[in-house]
């Protein structure tokens, strides 16, 4: 992308601009908010790095997001926009902050747990009972540990008799 | 696409890392692709949904594994050339994951085995001298960590279930018995490695490995196959040397890619 003009955006004002990519899976939350996007640089010639740190292996949003990245900046007259793509520390549910956790829950999903440390092989945990996101009841069931997405496991509340998803605390 | 001009001298030879990203990738995406066999067929709803979620984290993982590989290769091949462009005789996985799924007790037999053999060699490769393997693996971990929990706990309630779950489920891992030791063998390519850090020293981790299989099987009121009485043990697959499966699950897994070089959609 020779020739493209150099960005004199601040890193800040970048960061605002990855604030509007929003996660495919789940609109309510930006790539930020998501912790997907760990850090964003300028070099001297104005080449803008995003540095991305992706959810689950397998997650197929990956793609549409680095793409959405690319096209924000180029939005505002970035031409040279590199993604870098970095494994370690792994990705975890706990980079999710409070106020995205509140637009989880207003977006019908419960938000995640802490995640904790297991031992390699843990079997037949005590149940857990992820809070409702509807009724707020506690009265509720992990149905499966696999939902629509690698993120969501499937629940049931007993009080307000609905199926809902909780965003798993890994 | 193009090679890299400047490849840098490795400090071990390049053959033994790309071989080990070669058996990690290919044990994942051959056994992600025996699981997404089960799409639409599985017993219940759920556990559809659950095993083609493992499919998928698994086919992940090996794209990121074989990623790898395309670039320590150096030859300008990436994860989708590496996996429809090779020859049976080219994959490294093992045998244990390439065998067809038979009935539910069975992949979740084989699934069980290669799930807790998974988090062991994860948990061991994640304090790897090599830093791409350590945080491929740190990664994986975390997903091979609940897969355990859901083949483990399937292995409970089958075993310790019907008359019919527990002879079905005993009878599969009477049959997998056999693919299991080859998952420790040290051979050259392992054996150097775990010399020099990259990767753990695979016969030390089989009594881990055990330990954890005996202990649910244990729970699931199963019997452990004793390795002497059951036919021999097979290996072979991380030399290339695979039973006839493999081919006909790479043909059709490879036939779209092949039919359609460069294809996109």
């Amino acid at each position: 992308m020779s020739g493209a003009p150099a960005t004199r955006l601040s890193r800040d004002e970048l960061l605002a601009i990855l604030d509007t990519v929003m996660d495919p899976e789940v609109p309510v939350l930006s790539v930020r908010e998501l912790g997907i996007v760990r850090d964003v640089s300028v070099d001297a010639d104005g080449a803008v790095t995003v540095v991305v740190t992706p959810t689950y292996s397998g997650c197929p949003a990956i793609r549409v997001i680095e793409q959405d990245i690319e096209h924000a900046l180029r939005d505002v007259g970035i031409g040279d926009v590199r993604i870098e793509t970095v494994y370690s520390p792994a990705w975890t549910s706990d980079w999710i902050a409070e106020p995205a956790r509140a637009k989880l829950k207003a977006y019908g999903i419960a938000p995640p747990t802490p995640a904790v440390a297991t031992d390699l092989v843990q079997l037949l945990r005590a149940p857990r009972t992820p809070q409702c996101p509807y009724c707020d009841s506690h009265d509720t069931e992990v149905r499966s540990e696999f939902g629509s997405t690698a993120c969501k496991s499937i629940c049931w509340c007993r009080s307000c008799r609905q199926p809902f998803e909780e965003f798993k605390g890994i | 696409m193009t090679s890299p001009s400047v490849v840098p001298t490795p400090a071990q030879p390049p053959h033994d890392e790309l071989e080990l990203l070669l058996r990690l990738g290919d044990d994942r995406l051959v056994l992600g692709h025996r699981l997404s066999e089960w799409c639409g067929h599985a017993p219940i709803l759920e556990e559809d949904i659950a095993l083609a979620n493992v499919a998928l984290d698994l086919l992940g993982q090996a794209t990121l594994f074989l990623r790898r590989a395309g670039e320590v290769e150096g030859k300008g091949r990436d994860e989708d050339a590496l996996a429809y462009f090779r020859e049976p005789v080219e994959f490294r996985n093992c045998l244990l994951v390439e065998q067809p799924n038979g009935d539910f007790g069975f992949t979740i037999a084989r699934q069980f085995l290669f799930d807790v053999y998974a988090v062991v060699t994860l948990d061991a490769l994640s304090r790897s001298t090599n830093a791409e393997v350590a945080a491929l693996a740190a990664k994986s971990l975390k997903e091979a960590k609940y897969h355990v929990r859901h083949s483990g706990e399937w292995m409970l309630k089958l075993g310790d279930g019907t008359d019919e779950s527990r002879r079905r489920v005993q009878r599969a891992l009477d049959e997998l018995w056999r693919f299991t030791p080859e998952l420790f063998v040290a051979d050259g390519v392992a054996a150097r490695l775990a010399v020099q850090g990259v990767a753990p020293d695979l016969p030390e981790l089989r009594p881990q490995w055990v330990s954890i299989v005996h202990d649910v099987v244990d729970r699931a009121t199963l019997t452990l196959p004793h390795d002497a009485s059951h036919s021999p043990h097979l290996r072979g697959g991380r030399s290339g040397m695979h039973s006839e499966h493999l081919g006909h699950l790479l043909a059709e897994m490879q036939i779209v890619a092949r039919s359609h070089p460069g294809a996109n959609w």
